[in-house]
């Protein structure tokens, strides 16, 4: 399995690894700590993958509730950043470790209870993400051409969920609303040049409707100033290189910036900095070319806070939106857009709403704050609840990018670790781990999906892209995949 | 699970070899700006595996990484292997170290130079910078492990693993991150 193994430094061929499994054998079953893991998202993976390298004993379940794992690397990385799924490989040595184990295909709330989960291991760690997003709350957000960022990203990237979403791309002009790193995933896979896209995992059925689409403008259109904006300056920097386009930035916006940022913080200056280049400055000669014979174009509009879609003579389809004029009140990343009364129409047929995804609470039994959208803890402590604990975006809310997960779902671990220490988990009690939660699956007729069945639909998924000249073809329906690994 | 001899193989997987191409286009060239003698030995050769085979002792640099722990890990990489390549190779225990594989999709194999090792580093592409923006604990001698190749003067560098601690976060609202 040369080509899955990760060049990241996890240490699987240490001496320490045969160790570990040799006092296994010796220790007796109570001594080792039983785990789980709820979603195998980079959050679940990244505690999991330091349990079991800065414990000898312990053993960690990962539980998924679809078929397949990696979570957001999966159904969430833009298809033309292939580099940042790379983390795949150190997840798939971590499920090949002797004390980890996967199961896909079970829903934890709905085929087994936290409770039970409570019952069977000594610990158990909630890492199961934000499945939903924020809403607008405006009049019209539901007409036809109105579709949630993060349900059209979950279409082209195959989430089973979204595989019939059918976004309607016939209009010349679209719309998104939110100035974060989604909203420029989205905006880049509706401009890209197909050559790109084609060489992607973005699935067939969606690559085949971007083909079609009439899509040549899209507007990011954030309620606060560019000094607010929260995508990172990578992901501006490759649209602002995006092959057959060219950036519509707005001179006046960008004007007198450079004074300003002299004092932020180096991010926010630098990616500030490149908004104001490509604004202010002449472009160098192939960039020049470029925008010239560019046949689709993006832009950012500002302090425009989103009112009302408003829909076509049928009364069902999206054919504009209506946005509030802002002003800003305070300033740096605390400002707040104010309404200055002033009111704007802008023409269009697609709507992507992208202000941001949200958790849901599990299971009515654990704590949840609604407000904020995450589960309250201290450092992954599930608050009043000994024994379950929490990393990633149900933890610390829907930011960051991959670092600030791994560094989170590490402290949550390192928490694990010292209750393990401490003895505040019990281990004195035994707890038979999947064994348990094995016999409550089958008496519901739940059948778990192993990390070698997964590795059965990887292969299976590999090869169709292969037919096709990119790195997989990923299958989208999930009683496919059941039916490729027998189930 | 990882094989003996995985090390090896992994070695000549793309993630790996941007050193090497940078190396081996130096070499085509008229030599490296901050006098290295490679070009000299082998003038107008392109890298291959013989050339590559010749490589010898004095070929090899010692570095220490002091980890987030404090502790010294002492390994030795080859003229042109990039410091995340020694950490691979060599198995070295730092949490989390190269999660994209040298790709420049993220920030973690960031690593601290001493002041003198720094001031004589290649020049940083703006590539680098906009992942550094991201990366924790970052500081004025800060550079990616990635990007960063193993050269003579670097003989018995100290680099230190930053601590991953939280303020990086407070300094860019990434909240509609994907």
């Amino acid at each position: 399995m040369g080509s899955s193994c990760g060049r990241v430094c996890w240490k699987w061929r240490s001496p320490l690894r045969r160790l570990a499994g040799f006092s296994r054998l010796l220790s007796t079953a109570a001594l080792a700590p039983q785990i789980c893991v709820v979603g195998s998202g980079p959050a679940g993976f990244y505690t999991t993958q330091h349990l079991l390298k800065h414990h000898r004993l312990a053993r960690v379940d990962i539980y998924e509730k679809l078929p397949v794992p990696f979570g957001l690397v999966r159904f969430g990385v833009a298809p033309d950043h292939p580099e940042v799924k790379n983390v795949i490989n150190s997840f798939t040595q971590t499920a090949h470790s002797d004390r980890c184990s996967y199961y896909g295909n079970v829903t934890i709330g709905k085929d087994v209870t936290v409770k039970e989960l409570q019952q069977a291991y000594h610990a158990v760690v909630l890492s199961y993400g934000a499945e939903d997003n924020r809403i607008l709350g405006i009049p019209g957000e539901n007409l036809s051409g109105v579709y949630s960022a993060r349900a059209f990203v979950g279409w082209y990237n195959g989430l089973p969920e979204n595989r019939d979403l059918k976004p309607d791309l016939s209009s010349e002009t679209a719309v998104v609303l939110g100035q974060g790193n989604v909203a420029l995933d989205v905006a880049r896979v509706l401009l890209s040049p197909l050559d790109i896209l084609r060489k992607t995992d973005i699935t067939e059925g969606s690559l085949a409707a971007i083909a079609c689409s009439k899509v040549k403008r899209v507007w990011l259109v954030g309620r606060r100033g560019p000094l607010q904006v929260a995508f990172t300056i990578k992901e501006l920097r490759e649209m602002i290189n995006l092959p057959g386009t060219r950036p519509l930035l707005a001179p006046a916006d960008f004007t007198g910036l450079g004074d300003v940022i002299k004092d932020v913080p180096r991010p926010r200056k630098r990616l500030t900095e490149l908004m104001v280049k490509s604004a202010l400055e002449k472009p160098g000669e192939k960039e020049a070319g470029r925008w010239a014979s560019a046949t689709k174009e993006w832009g950012l509009k500002f302090q425009r806070s989103p009112l009302e879609v408003l829909s076509a003579a049928d009364g069902k389809q999206a054919r504009g939106i209506r946005i509030a004029v802002t002003r800003l009140e305070g300033s740096g990343e605390s400002a707040r857009a104010v309404p200055t009364g002033e009111v704007e129409e802008l023409e269009c047929g697609l709507i992507l709403s992208s202000i941001g995804y949200r958790s849901l609470p599990l299971d009515s039994a654990i704590p949840f704050d609604p407000k904020l959208g995450i589960i309250p803890n201290s450092l992954g402590r599930v608050q009043g609840e000994p024994g379950l604990y929490c990393s990633g975006w149900v933890k610390r809310g829907p930011t960051g990018v991959i670092i600030t997960t791994m560094n989170d779902s590490f402290d949550t671990a390192q928490s694990v670790l010292e209750d393990l220490q401490t003895g505040v988990l019990n281990l004195s009690s035994s707890k038979e781990g999947f064994k348990s939660v094995r016999s409550i699956l089958h008496s519901r007729g739940v059948h778990p999906v192993t990390f070698s069945d997964w590795e059965k639909i990887d292969a299976a998924e590999v090869a169709r892209g292969k037919l096709a000249g990119k790195p997989r073809e990923k299958i989208v329906d999930p009683q496919e995949m059941l039916q490729l690994i027998s189930h | 699970m990882a094989a003996p001899g995985t090390a090896s193989l992994l070695r000549a997987a793309a993630a790996s070899s941007r050193c090497r191409w940078l190396l081996a286009a130096s070499r085509g060239a008229a030599g490296r700006p901050d006098g290295e003698s490679v070009a000299a030995r082998t003038p107008g050769r392109f890298f291959g595996v013989s050339a590559r085979a010749r490589l010898s002792s004095e070929d090899k640099v010692t570095v220490h990484f002091i980890n987030r722990d404090g502790d010294k890990l002492t390994a030795e990489g080859k003229v042109g292997d990039s410091l995340l390549d020694v950490v691979v190779d060599k198995n070295l225990d730092i949490d989390g170290f190269g999660a994209c594989e040298g790709t420049l999709a993220c920030s973690t194999c960031h690593l601290i130079f001493e002041d003198h090792i720094f001031e004589k580093l290649d020049a940083i592409t703006d590539e680098e910078m906009d992942m550094l923006d991201l990366a924790y604990g970052l500081t004025e001698t800060s550079r990616l492990g990635c990007q960063i190749c193993l050269k003579k003067f670097m003989k018995n560098m100290t680099v230190r693993v930053p601590e991953a601690v939280a303020d990086a976060r407070q300094s860019i609202d990434m909240s509609k991150n994907s």
